[in-house]
Protein backbone atom coordinates (compact mmCIF):
# COMPACT_ATOMS: atom_id res chain seq x y z
CA UNK A 1 0.00 0.00 0.00
CA UNK A 2 3.02 2.26 0.32
CA UNK A 3 2.68 5.18 -2.04
CA UNK A 4 -1.12 4.94 -2.24
CA UNK A 5 -2.82 8.30 -1.82
CA UNK A 6 -3.82 9.03 1.74
CA UNK A 7 -7.35 9.15 3.11
CA UNK A 8 -8.65 11.16 6.06
CA UNK A 9 -11.69 11.45 8.27
CA UNK A 10 -12.66 15.09 7.79
CA UNK A 11 -15.95 15.14 9.67
CA UNK A 12 -17.22 13.14 12.63
CA UNK A 13 -20.22 13.56 14.90
CA UNK A 14 -22.80 11.80 17.01
CA UNK A 15 -26.48 12.57 17.29
CA UNK A 16 -27.22 15.54 19.56
CA UNK A 17 -27.93 13.06 22.34
CA UNK A 18 -27.39 9.36 22.93
CA UNK A 19 -29.35 7.28 25.41
CA UNK A 20 -33.12 7.01 25.44
CA UNK A 21 -34.61 8.87 22.46
CA UNK A 22 -38.18 7.68 21.87
CA UNK A 23 -38.81 10.73 19.69
CA UNK A 24 -36.36 9.53 17.03
CA UNK A 25 -36.84 6.73 14.54
CA UNK A 26 -33.84 4.71 13.40
CA UNK A 27 -33.86 6.68 10.14
CA UNK A 28 -34.07 10.01 11.94
CA UNK A 29 -31.02 9.07 14.00
CA UNK A 30 -29.07 8.40 10.77
CA UNK A 31 -30.11 11.74 9.35
CA UNK A 32 -29.33 13.78 12.45
CA UNK A 33 -25.90 12.21 12.72
CA UNK A 34 -25.26 12.76 9.00
CA UNK A 35 -26.14 16.44 9.16
CA UNK A 36 -23.94 16.88 12.23
CA UNK A 37 -20.96 15.15 10.62
CA UNK A 38 -21.20 17.07 7.36
CA UNK A 39 -21.43 20.31 9.33
CA UNK A 40 -18.43 19.21 11.42
CA UNK A 41 -16.47 18.91 8.16
CA UNK A 42 -17.57 22.37 7.08
CA UNK A 43 -19.27 20.90 4.04
CA UNK A 44 -22.76 20.78 2.57
CA UNK A 45 -24.73 17.62 1.85
CA UNK A 46 -24.40 18.35 -1.88
CA UNK A 47 -20.64 17.81 -1.49
CA UNK A 48 -21.22 14.13 -0.65
CA UNK A 49 -20.88 11.75 -3.60
CA UNK A 50 -20.54 8.41 -1.82
CA UNK A 51 -22.75 6.78 0.84
CA UNK A 52 -22.19 3.83 3.12
CA UNK A 53 -24.33 2.34 5.86
CA UNK A 54 -25.76 -0.97 7.02
CA UNK A 55 -28.55 -2.67 5.13
CA UNK A 56 -31.42 -1.34 7.24
CA UNK A 57 -32.53 1.37 6.54
CA UNK A 58 -29.76 1.13 3.94
CA UNK A 59 -27.63 3.49 1.90
CA UNK A 60 -30.31 4.17 -0.72
CA UNK A 61 -32.82 5.28 1.91
CA UNK A 62 -30.31 7.41 3.80
CA UNK A 63 -28.98 9.05 0.62
CA UNK A 64 -32.44 9.79 -0.70
CA UNK A 65 -33.66 11.23 2.58
CA UNK A 66 -30.69 13.62 2.62
CA UNK A 67 -30.95 14.56 -1.07
CA UNK A 68 -27.62 12.90 -1.83
CA UNK A 69 -27.13 11.47 -5.33
CA UNK A 70 -24.34 8.92 -4.88
CA UNK A 71 -21.95 7.64 -7.47
CA UNK A 72 -20.61 5.08 -5.00
CA UNK A 73 -22.71 2.94 -2.61
CA UNK A 74 -21.74 0.46 0.09
CA UNK A 75 -24.39 -1.44 2.04
CA UNK A 76 -22.09 -3.82 3.90
CA UNK A 77 -24.11 -5.05 6.86
CA UNK A 78 -22.09 -7.47 8.95
CA UNK A 79 -23.04 -6.31 12.43
CA UNK A 80 -21.63 -3.66 14.69
CA UNK A 81 -18.25 -3.49 13.00
CA UNK A 82 -19.79 -2.61 9.62
CA UNK A 83 -18.86 1.06 9.94
CA UNK A 84 -15.17 0.20 10.24
CA UNK A 85 -15.50 -1.79 7.04
CA UNK A 86 -17.31 1.14 5.42
CA UNK A 87 -14.33 3.38 6.20
CA UNK A 88 -11.98 0.77 4.75
CA UNK A 89 -14.08 0.37 1.61
CA UNK A 90 -14.48 4.12 1.29
CA UNK A 91 -10.70 4.56 1.47
CA UNK A 92 -10.30 2.14 -1.43
CA UNK A 93 -13.04 3.85 -3.42
CA UNK A 94 -11.52 7.29 -2.88
CA UNK A 95 -8.10 5.99 -3.97
CA UNK A 96 -9.69 4.44 -7.05
CA UNK A 97 -11.50 7.66 -7.93
CA UNK A 98 -14.96 6.13 -7.52
CA UNK A 99 -15.92 8.80 -4.99
CA UNK A 100 -14.40 11.96 -3.57
CA UNK A 101 -16.33 12.58 -0.34
CA UNK A 102 -18.01 9.62 1.37
CA UNK A 103 -20.59 9.82 4.15
CA UNK A 104 -20.80 6.83 6.54
CA UNK A 105 -23.86 6.81 8.79
CA UNK A 106 -25.16 4.89 11.78
CA UNK A 107 -28.46 5.26 13.58
CA UNK A 108 -30.26 2.77 15.73
CA UNK A 109 -33.30 2.94 17.96
CA UNK A 110 -31.88 0.02 19.89
CA UNK A 111 -33.70 0.73 23.13
CA UNK A 112 -36.91 2.44 22.07
CA UNK A 113 -37.22 0.34 18.86
CA UNK A 114 -38.87 3.19 16.93
CA UNK A 115 -38.90 2.37 13.23
CA UNK A 116 -36.46 -0.44 13.93
CA UNK A 117 -36.12 -3.68 12.01
CA UNK A 118 -37.44 -6.63 14.04
CA UNK A 119 -34.89 -9.16 15.21
CA UNK A 120 -35.69 -12.47 13.59
CA UNK A 121 -34.06 -15.43 12.00
CA UNK A 122 -35.51 -17.92 9.57
CA UNK A 123 -36.06 -21.36 11.14
CA UNK A 124 -34.48 -22.85 8.00
CA UNK A 125 -31.21 -20.92 8.40
CA UNK A 126 -28.23 -22.68 9.97
CA UNK A 127 -28.78 -20.67 13.17
CA UNK A 128 -32.52 -21.38 13.03
CA UNK A 129 -31.93 -25.12 12.77
CA UNK A 130 -28.90 -25.62 14.97
CA UNK A 131 -28.84 -22.86 17.60
CA UNK A 132 -32.22 -21.15 18.14
CA UNK A 133 -33.93 -24.43 19.17
CA UNK A 134 -31.65 -24.49 22.24
CA UNK A 135 -33.00 -21.23 23.60
CA UNK A 136 -30.58 -18.64 22.31
CA UNK A 137 -32.00 -15.16 22.75
CA UNK A 138 -29.71 -12.50 21.37
CA UNK A 139 -26.17 -11.58 22.18
CA UNK A 140 -26.32 -12.34 25.90
CA UNK A 141 -26.80 -16.02 25.10
CA UNK A 142 -24.34 -16.40 22.23
CA UNK A 143 -21.50 -13.89 22.38
CA UNK A 144 -20.96 -14.98 25.96
CA UNK A 145 -20.61 -18.74 25.45
CA UNK A 146 -16.85 -18.86 24.72
CA UNK A 147 -15.90 -17.16 28.01
CA UNK A 148 -16.04 -20.17 30.34
CA UNK A 149 -13.66 -22.05 28.05
CA UNK A 150 -11.23 -19.14 28.19
CA UNK A 151 -11.58 -18.98 31.99
CA UNK A 152 -10.75 -22.65 32.35
CA UNK A 153 -7.88 -22.72 29.85
CA UNK A 154 -6.16 -19.54 31.03
CA UNK A 155 -7.26 -19.18 34.65
CA UNK A 156 -9.15 -15.92 34.13
CA UNK A 157 -11.08 -15.30 37.36
CA UNK A 158 -14.60 -13.99 37.83
CA UNK A 159 -13.04 -11.02 39.62
CA UNK A 160 -10.77 -10.21 36.65
CA UNK A 161 -13.71 -10.40 34.27
CA UNK A 162 -15.68 -8.07 36.53
CA UNK A 163 -12.76 -5.65 36.68
CA UNK A 164 -13.12 -4.89 32.97
CA UNK A 165 -16.39 -3.12 33.82
CA UNK A 166 -14.77 -1.34 36.78
CA UNK A 167 -11.91 0.01 34.62
CA UNK A 168 -14.24 1.29 31.95
CA UNK A 169 -16.50 2.96 34.47
CA UNK A 170 -13.48 5.01 35.57
CA UNK A 171 -13.30 6.42 32.04
CA UNK A 172 -17.06 6.96 31.89
CA UNK A 173 -16.86 9.00 35.10
CA UNK A 174 -14.95 11.61 33.08
CA UNK A 175 -17.50 11.71 30.25
CA UNK A 176 -20.65 13.80 30.79
CA UNK A 177 -22.39 12.01 27.91
CA UNK A 178 -21.85 8.54 29.37
CA UNK A 179 -24.99 6.72 30.46
CA UNK A 180 -23.41 5.42 33.67
CA UNK A 181 -20.78 7.48 35.50
CA UNK A 182 -20.93 6.43 39.16
CA UNK A 183 -17.89 4.46 40.33
CA UNK A 184 -18.35 0.71 40.77
CA UNK A 185 -16.31 -2.02 42.45
CA UNK A 186 -15.69 -5.65 41.60
CA UNK A 187 -18.11 -6.55 44.39
CA UNK A 188 -20.78 -4.34 42.80
CA UNK A 189 -20.32 -6.13 39.48
CA UNK A 190 -20.45 -9.59 41.03
CA UNK A 191 -23.52 -8.61 43.07
CA UNK A 192 -25.42 -7.35 40.02
CA UNK A 193 -28.14 -9.54 38.54
CA UNK A 194 -27.01 -12.67 36.74
CA UNK A 195 -27.83 -12.42 33.02
CA UNK A 196 -26.08 -15.45 31.56
CA UNK A 197 -23.58 -17.14 33.89
CA UNK A 198 -20.76 -16.18 34.12
CA UNK A 199 -21.97 -12.72 33.01
CA UNK A 200 -23.67 -10.33 35.43
CA UNK A 201 -25.65 -7.29 34.36
CA UNK A 202 -22.70 -4.91 34.74
CA UNK A 203 -20.58 -7.13 32.48
CA UNK A 204 -23.09 -6.66 29.64
CA UNK A 205 -23.40 -3.62 27.38
CA UNK A 206 -26.13 -1.05 27.56
CA UNK A 207 -28.99 -0.95 25.08
CA UNK A 208 -29.54 2.62 23.90
CA UNK A 209 -30.68 4.85 21.05
CA UNK A 210 -28.30 7.02 19.07
CA UNK A 211 -26.30 7.54 15.93
CA UNK A 212 -23.07 8.77 14.48
CA UNK A 213 -21.56 9.61 11.12
CA UNK A 214 -18.23 10.21 9.40
CA UNK A 215 -17.07 12.13 6.35
CA UNK A 216 -14.17 10.41 4.58
CA UNK A 217 -12.15 12.04 1.81
CA UNK A 218 -8.66 12.22 0.31
CA UNK A 219 -5.72 13.45 2.38
CA UNK A 220 -4.68 16.03 -0.22
CA UNK A 221 -7.61 18.09 1.09
CA UNK A 222 -6.46 17.85 4.71
CA UNK A 223 -6.12 21.61 5.18
CA UNK A 224 -9.59 22.46 3.88
CA UNK A 225 -11.63 21.49 6.94
CA UNK A 226 -12.31 23.19 10.27
CA UNK A 227 -11.10 20.27 12.42
CA UNK A 228 -7.69 18.56 12.39
CA UNK A 229 -7.54 15.76 9.83
CA UNK A 230 -7.53 12.21 11.18
CA UNK A 231 -5.52 10.03 8.82
CA UNK A 232 -6.69 6.51 8.01
CA UNK A 233 -3.27 4.86 7.97
CA UNK A 234 -4.19 1.19 8.17
CA UNK A 235 -7.31 -0.97 7.85
CA UNK A 236 -8.27 -4.63 8.07
CA UNK A 237 -11.34 -6.83 8.00
CA UNK A 238 -12.23 -10.49 8.28
CA UNK A 239 -15.01 -12.89 9.22
CA UNK A 240 -15.09 -16.25 10.93
CA UNK A 241 -18.48 -17.86 11.50
CA UNK A 242 -22.14 -16.84 11.75
CA UNK A 243 -22.64 -19.54 14.40
CA UNK A 244 -20.93 -19.07 17.75
CA UNK A 245 -20.85 -22.85 18.17
CA UNK A 246 -18.57 -23.11 15.14
CA UNK A 247 -15.93 -20.60 16.31
CA UNK A 248 -12.72 -22.56 15.81
CA UNK A 249 -11.08 -21.72 19.14
CA UNK A 250 -13.25 -20.37 21.96
CA UNK A 251 -10.21 -18.63 23.47
CA UNK A 252 -9.08 -16.72 20.37
CA UNK A 253 -10.89 -14.67 17.73
CA UNK A 254 -9.44 -15.48 14.34
CA UNK A 255 -11.30 -12.55 12.77
CA UNK A 256 -9.89 -10.09 15.34
CA UNK A 257 -6.39 -11.42 14.72
CA UNK A 258 -6.54 -11.33 10.90
CA UNK A 259 -8.14 -7.88 10.71
CA UNK A 260 -5.53 -6.54 13.11
CA UNK A 261 -2.65 -8.13 11.24
CA UNK A 262 -3.63 -6.46 7.97
CA UNK A 263 -4.29 -3.07 9.56
CA UNK A 264 -1.03 -2.99 11.48
CA UNK A 265 0.93 -4.15 8.42
CA UNK A 266 -0.60 -1.46 6.21
CA UNK A 267 0.13 1.20 8.82
CA UNK A 268 3.63 -0.14 9.41
CA UNK A 269 3.10 -0.14 13.18
CA UNK A 270 3.26 -2.53 16.09
CA UNK A 271 1.45 -2.51 19.44
CA UNK A 272 4.17 -0.33 21.02
CA UNK A 273 3.27 2.50 18.64
CA UNK A 274 -0.35 2.69 19.80
CA UNK A 275 -1.22 5.50 22.21
CA UNK A 276 -4.96 4.93 22.42
CA UNK A 277 -7.14 1.91 21.83
CA UNK A 278 -10.83 1.20 21.35
CA UNK A 279 -12.03 -2.42 21.50
CA UNK A 280 -15.73 -3.02 20.92
CA UNK A 281 -16.94 -4.17 24.33
CA UNK A 282 -20.36 -5.71 23.99
CA UNK A 283 -19.43 -7.86 27.00
CA UNK A 284 -16.58 -7.76 29.49
CA UNK A 285 -14.62 -10.58 27.88
CA UNK A 286 -14.35 -8.93 24.45
CA UNK A 287 -11.57 -6.45 25.37
CA UNK A 288 -9.63 -9.41 26.79
CA UNK A 289 -9.87 -11.29 23.49
CA UNK A 290 -9.08 -8.10 21.58
CA UNK A 291 -5.95 -7.18 23.54
CA UNK A 292 -4.54 -10.63 22.88
CA UNK A 293 -5.60 -10.86 19.23
CA UNK A 294 -3.95 -7.53 18.45
CA UNK A 295 -0.74 -8.57 20.20
CA UNK A 296 -0.77 -6.06 23.06
CA UNK A 297 -0.29 -8.92 25.54
CA UNK A 298 0.41 -12.63 25.24
CA UNK A 299 -2.37 -15.22 25.23
CA UNK A 300 -3.96 -15.52 28.63
CA UNK A 301 -2.50 -12.31 30.04
CA UNK A 302 -5.16 -9.72 29.22
CA UNK A 303 -7.33 -10.24 32.30
CA UNK A 304 -4.41 -9.55 34.64
CA UNK A 305 -3.25 -6.66 32.43
CA UNK A 306 -6.59 -4.90 32.84
CA UNK A 307 -6.91 -5.78 36.53
CA UNK A 308 -3.45 -4.31 37.13
CA UNK A 309 -4.78 -0.95 35.91
CA UNK A 310 -2.92 -0.62 32.61
CA UNK A 311 -5.99 0.32 30.58
CA UNK A 312 -7.74 2.73 32.97
CA UNK A 313 -7.08 6.45 33.54
CA UNK A 314 -3.39 6.89 34.30
CA UNK A 315 -2.48 3.53 32.76
CA UNK A 316 -0.01 2.85 29.95
CA UNK A 317 -2.63 1.84 27.35
CA UNK A 318 -5.81 3.94 27.52
CA UNK A 319 -8.65 1.63 26.42
CA UNK A 320 -12.29 2.48 25.72
CA UNK A 321 -11.92 6.01 26.99
CA UNK A 322 -15.54 7.02 26.36
CA UNK A 323 -16.63 4.34 28.87
CA UNK A 324 -17.33 1.84 26.12
CA UNK A 325 -20.44 -0.16 25.39
CA UNK A 326 -20.48 -1.14 29.06
CA UNK A 327 -20.89 2.42 30.39
CA UNK A 328 -21.10 5.00 27.58
CA UNK A 329 -23.68 3.86 25.07
CA UNK A 330 -24.49 0.81 22.95
CA UNK A 331 -27.20 1.08 20.34
CA UNK A 332 -26.76 -2.47 19.06
CA UNK A 333 -24.14 -1.72 16.39
CA UNK A 334 -21.61 0.12 18.53
CA UNK A 335 -18.69 0.26 16.08
CA UNK A 336 -19.45 3.80 14.96
CA UNK A 337 -19.12 5.08 18.53
CA UNK A 338 -15.74 3.39 18.91
CA UNK A 339 -14.50 5.12 15.75
CA UNK A 340 -15.89 8.47 16.89
CA UNK A 341 -14.12 8.30 20.26
CA UNK A 342 -10.84 7.49 18.48
CA UNK A 343 -11.36 10.47 16.18
CA UNK A 344 -12.02 12.74 19.16
CA UNK A 345 -8.87 11.50 20.90
CA UNK A 346 -6.67 12.01 17.83
CA UNK A 347 -8.14 15.48 17.33
CA UNK A 348 -7.64 16.30 21.00
CA UNK A 349 -11.31 17.01 21.74
CA UNK A 350 -12.37 13.98 23.83
CA UNK A 351 -14.09 14.34 27.19
CA UNK A 352 -11.42 12.16 28.81
CA UNK A 353 -8.56 13.33 26.63
CA UNK A 354 -5.37 11.27 26.78
CA UNK A 355 -2.79 12.62 24.69
CA UNK A 356 -3.47 13.40 22.07
CA UNK A 357 -2.15 10.12 20.69
CA UNK A 358 -0.21 9.94 17.44
CA UNK A 359 -1.84 6.58 16.75
CA UNK A 360 -5.25 5.29 17.85
CA UNK A 361 -6.47 1.80 16.99
CA UNK A 362 -10.12 0.73 16.76
CA UNK A 363 -11.14 -2.95 16.84
CA UNK A 364 -14.75 -3.57 15.90
CA UNK A 365 -16.74 -6.74 16.37
CA UNK A 366 -19.70 -7.79 14.28
CA UNK A 367 -22.25 -10.34 15.44
CA UNK A 368 -20.82 -12.71 18.04
CA UNK A 369 -17.12 -12.99 17.13
CA UNK A 370 -18.61 -13.24 13.61
CA UNK A 371 -16.80 -10.42 11.82
CA UNK A 372 -14.10 -7.91 12.66
CA UNK A 373 -12.74 -4.64 11.40
CA UNK A 374 -9.67 -2.72 12.51
CA UNK A 375 -8.77 0.90 11.79
CA UNK A 376 -5.42 2.50 12.55
CA UNK A 377 -5.98 6.26 12.80
CA UNK A 378 -3.18 8.79 12.98
CA UNK A 379 -2.53 12.46 13.61
CA UNK A 380 -0.11 12.34 10.69
CA UNK A 381 -0.11 10.66 7.27
CA UNK A 382 1.52 7.28 6.93
CA UNK A 383 5.26 7.96 6.46
CA UNK B 1 -51.95 3.08 6.32
CA UNK B 2 -50.59 5.65 8.74
CA UNK B 3 -47.58 4.57 10.72
CA UNK B 4 -47.80 5.55 14.38
CA UNK B 5 -44.89 7.71 15.43
CA UNK B 6 -43.02 7.41 18.66
CA UNK B 7 -44.02 3.81 19.24
CA UNK B 8 -42.02 0.67 18.58
CA UNK B 9 -43.22 -1.69 15.90
CA UNK B 10 -44.52 -4.74 17.78
CA UNK B 11 -42.46 -7.85 17.18
CA UNK B 12 -43.99 -11.29 16.83
CA UNK B 13 -43.97 -13.07 20.17
CA UNK B 14 -43.95 -16.83 19.62
CA UNK B 15 -44.98 -18.65 22.78
CA UNK B 16 -43.54 -21.98 21.82
CA UNK B 17 -39.95 -23.08 21.47
CA UNK B 18 -38.43 -22.69 18.00
CA UNK B 19 -38.77 -25.71 15.74
CA UNK B 20 -36.02 -26.27 13.16
CA UNK B 21 -37.13 -26.24 9.55
CA UNK B 22 -35.01 -28.73 7.59
CA UNK B 23 -33.62 -27.86 4.18
CA UNK B 24 -32.76 -30.49 1.55
CA UNK B 25 -29.11 -30.56 2.57
CA UNK B 26 -29.90 -30.94 6.28
CA UNK B 27 -32.78 -33.42 5.95
CA UNK B 28 -30.53 -36.51 6.42
CA UNK B 29 -29.38 -35.08 9.76
CA UNK B 30 -32.93 -34.66 10.99
CA UNK B 31 -33.93 -38.07 9.61
CA UNK B 32 -31.08 -39.50 11.68
CA UNK B 33 -32.28 -37.76 14.83
CA UNK B 34 -35.76 -39.21 14.31
CA UNK B 35 -34.13 -42.66 14.03
CA UNK B 36 -32.11 -42.11 17.22
CA UNK B 37 -28.83 -41.59 15.40
CA UNK B 38 -26.51 -38.58 15.31
CA UNK B 39 -25.50 -38.41 11.66
CA UNK B 40 -22.59 -36.27 10.50
CA UNK B 41 -20.92 -35.61 7.19
CA UNK B 42 -17.39 -36.58 6.25
CA UNK B 43 -15.27 -35.65 3.24
CA UNK B 44 -14.24 -38.74 1.31
CA UNK B 45 -11.20 -36.95 -0.10
CA UNK B 46 -9.55 -35.51 3.01
CA UNK B 47 -11.43 -37.37 5.74
CA UNK B 48 -12.62 -34.24 7.58
CA UNK B 49 -15.78 -34.77 9.63
CA UNK B 50 -17.86 -31.61 10.01
CA UNK B 51 -21.06 -30.02 11.25
CA UNK B 52 -23.39 -28.18 10.36
CA UNK B 53 -24.59 -30.09 7.26
CA UNK B 54 -23.55 -28.57 3.94
CA UNK B 55 -22.50 -29.85 0.55
CA UNK B 56 -18.87 -28.64 0.51
CA UNK B 57 -16.00 -29.78 2.73
CA UNK B 58 -14.82 -26.74 4.74
CA UNK B 59 -11.32 -28.19 5.03
CA UNK B 60 -10.48 -28.91 1.38
CA UNK B 61 -13.36 -27.70 -0.79
CA UNK B 62 -14.29 -31.14 -2.04
CA UNK B 63 -17.90 -31.93 -2.88
CA UNK B 64 -17.33 -35.65 -2.32
CA UNK B 65 -19.21 -36.01 0.94
CA UNK B 66 -20.69 -38.99 2.79
CA UNK B 67 -22.97 -39.30 5.80
CA UNK B 68 -21.99 -41.51 8.72
CA UNK B 69 -23.42 -42.23 12.15
CA UNK B 70 -21.40 -40.64 14.94
CA UNK B 71 -20.77 -42.33 18.28
CA UNK B 72 -22.92 -39.86 20.18
CA UNK B 73 -20.09 -39.35 22.67
CA UNK B 74 -18.99 -35.81 23.46
CA UNK B 75 -17.39 -33.61 26.08
CA UNK B 76 -18.59 -30.27 27.44
CA UNK B 77 -16.64 -27.50 25.67
CA UNK B 78 -18.31 -24.35 27.05
CA UNK B 79 -21.68 -22.96 28.11
CA UNK B 80 -23.68 -20.15 29.65
CA UNK B 81 -26.56 -20.48 32.10
CA UNK B 82 -29.21 -18.18 30.72
CA UNK B 83 -31.40 -16.26 33.16
CA UNK B 84 -33.37 -14.32 30.50
CA UNK B 85 -35.32 -17.06 28.79
CA UNK B 86 -36.08 -17.12 25.12
CA UNK B 87 -39.81 -17.31 24.28
CA UNK B 88 -41.02 -20.79 25.17
CA UNK B 89 -38.21 -21.46 27.64
CA UNK B 90 -39.71 -19.60 30.61
CA UNK B 91 -40.36 -22.74 32.65
CA UNK B 92 -36.77 -23.92 32.38
CA UNK B 93 -34.89 -20.72 33.25
CA UNK B 94 -32.18 -20.57 34.23
CA UNK B 95 -31.05 -23.10 31.65
CA UNK B 96 -27.70 -23.93 30.11
CA UNK B 97 -26.93 -23.28 26.46
CA UNK B 98 -23.92 -25.44 25.80
CA UNK B 99 -21.44 -26.23 23.06
CA UNK B 100 -20.20 -29.81 23.07
CA UNK B 101 -17.24 -31.33 21.27
CA UNK B 102 -18.17 -34.59 19.60
CA UNK B 103 -15.75 -37.53 19.78
CA UNK B 104 -15.40 -37.25 16.00
CA UNK B 105 -14.20 -33.62 16.30
CA UNK B 106 -17.02 -31.27 15.28
CA UNK B 107 -18.77 -29.12 17.85
CA UNK B 108 -22.46 -28.34 18.16
CA UNK B 109 -24.78 -26.28 20.32
CA UNK B 110 -27.15 -28.16 22.61
CA UNK B 111 -28.99 -28.22 25.91
CA UNK B 112 -27.93 -30.41 28.82
CA UNK B 113 -30.56 -32.75 30.24
CA UNK B 114 -30.59 -35.17 33.15
CA UNK B 115 -28.30 -32.92 35.19
CA UNK B 116 -28.97 -29.79 37.22
CA UNK B 117 -27.97 -26.77 35.12
CA UNK B 118 -25.70 -25.21 37.74
CA UNK B 119 -22.03 -24.21 37.60
CA UNK B 120 -21.27 -26.88 40.19
CA UNK B 121 -22.85 -29.67 38.18
CA UNK B 122 -21.64 -28.58 34.76
CA UNK B 123 -17.89 -29.04 34.67
CA UNK B 124 -16.05 -28.32 31.45
CA UNK B 125 -14.73 -31.42 29.66
CA UNK B 126 -17.18 -33.74 31.48
CA UNK B 127 -18.17 -36.73 29.29
CA UNK B 128 -21.60 -36.59 27.70
CA UNK B 129 -23.72 -38.71 25.41
CA UNK B 130 -26.44 -37.79 22.96
CA UNK B 131 -30.13 -38.28 23.56
CA UNK B 132 -33.05 -37.12 21.43
CA UNK B 133 -36.09 -35.11 22.44
CA UNK B 134 -39.16 -34.37 20.32
CA UNK B 135 -39.75 -30.76 19.22
CA UNK B 136 -42.62 -30.14 16.83
CA UNK B 137 -42.22 -32.62 14.02
CA UNK B 138 -38.51 -33.25 14.52
CA UNK B 139 -36.25 -34.70 17.20
CA UNK B 140 -33.52 -32.50 18.67
CA UNK B 141 -30.17 -33.84 19.80
CA UNK B 142 -29.58 -33.10 23.48
CA UNK B 143 -26.72 -34.24 25.69
CA UNK B 144 -26.67 -35.87 29.11
CA UNK B 145 -23.82 -36.95 31.38
CA UNK B 146 -22.26 -40.23 30.28
CA UNK B 147 -21.92 -42.79 33.03
CA UNK B 148 -18.46 -44.28 33.45
CA UNK B 149 -18.09 -47.54 31.55
CA UNK B 150 -21.52 -47.46 29.95
CA UNK B 151 -21.98 -47.61 26.21
CA UNK B 152 -23.55 -44.50 24.66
Amino acid sequence: MSGAPGVIIAGAAETDQVGRLPGHSTLALHLEAAVNAVRDAGLHLRDIDGIATVSSPGPVQVAHALGIVPRWIDGTGVGGTSFLLHVRHAAAAIRAGYARTVLVTHGESGRSRVGATPYRGAPSSPAGQFEAPYGTFGATTTFTIPALRYMKDFGLTHEQLAYVAVAQRRWAAKNPRAAYRDPITVDDVLASRMIAYPFHLLECCLVTDGGGALVVTSADRAGEFPKPAVHVVGTGESSETPLISQMADFTDSQAFRLAGRDAFAEAGIGPADVGHLMIYDAFAHVPIYGLEALGFVARGEAGAFIADGHTEPGGSLPLNTNGGGLSYTHTGMYGMFAILEAVRQVRGEAAAQVGPPDISVVLGNGGFFTTAGVLVLGRHPRP
Amino acid sequence: MPVPTGKPVPEPTPETKPVPYPTPETQPFWDGCAAGELRLQRCTDCGQAYFYPRPVCPACGSVNIEWFTASGQATLYSYVINHRPAPGFEAEAPYAIAVVELAEGPRMMTNLVGVPNTPEDLVLDMPLRVTFEPRGDVYLPMFTPAREGSAP
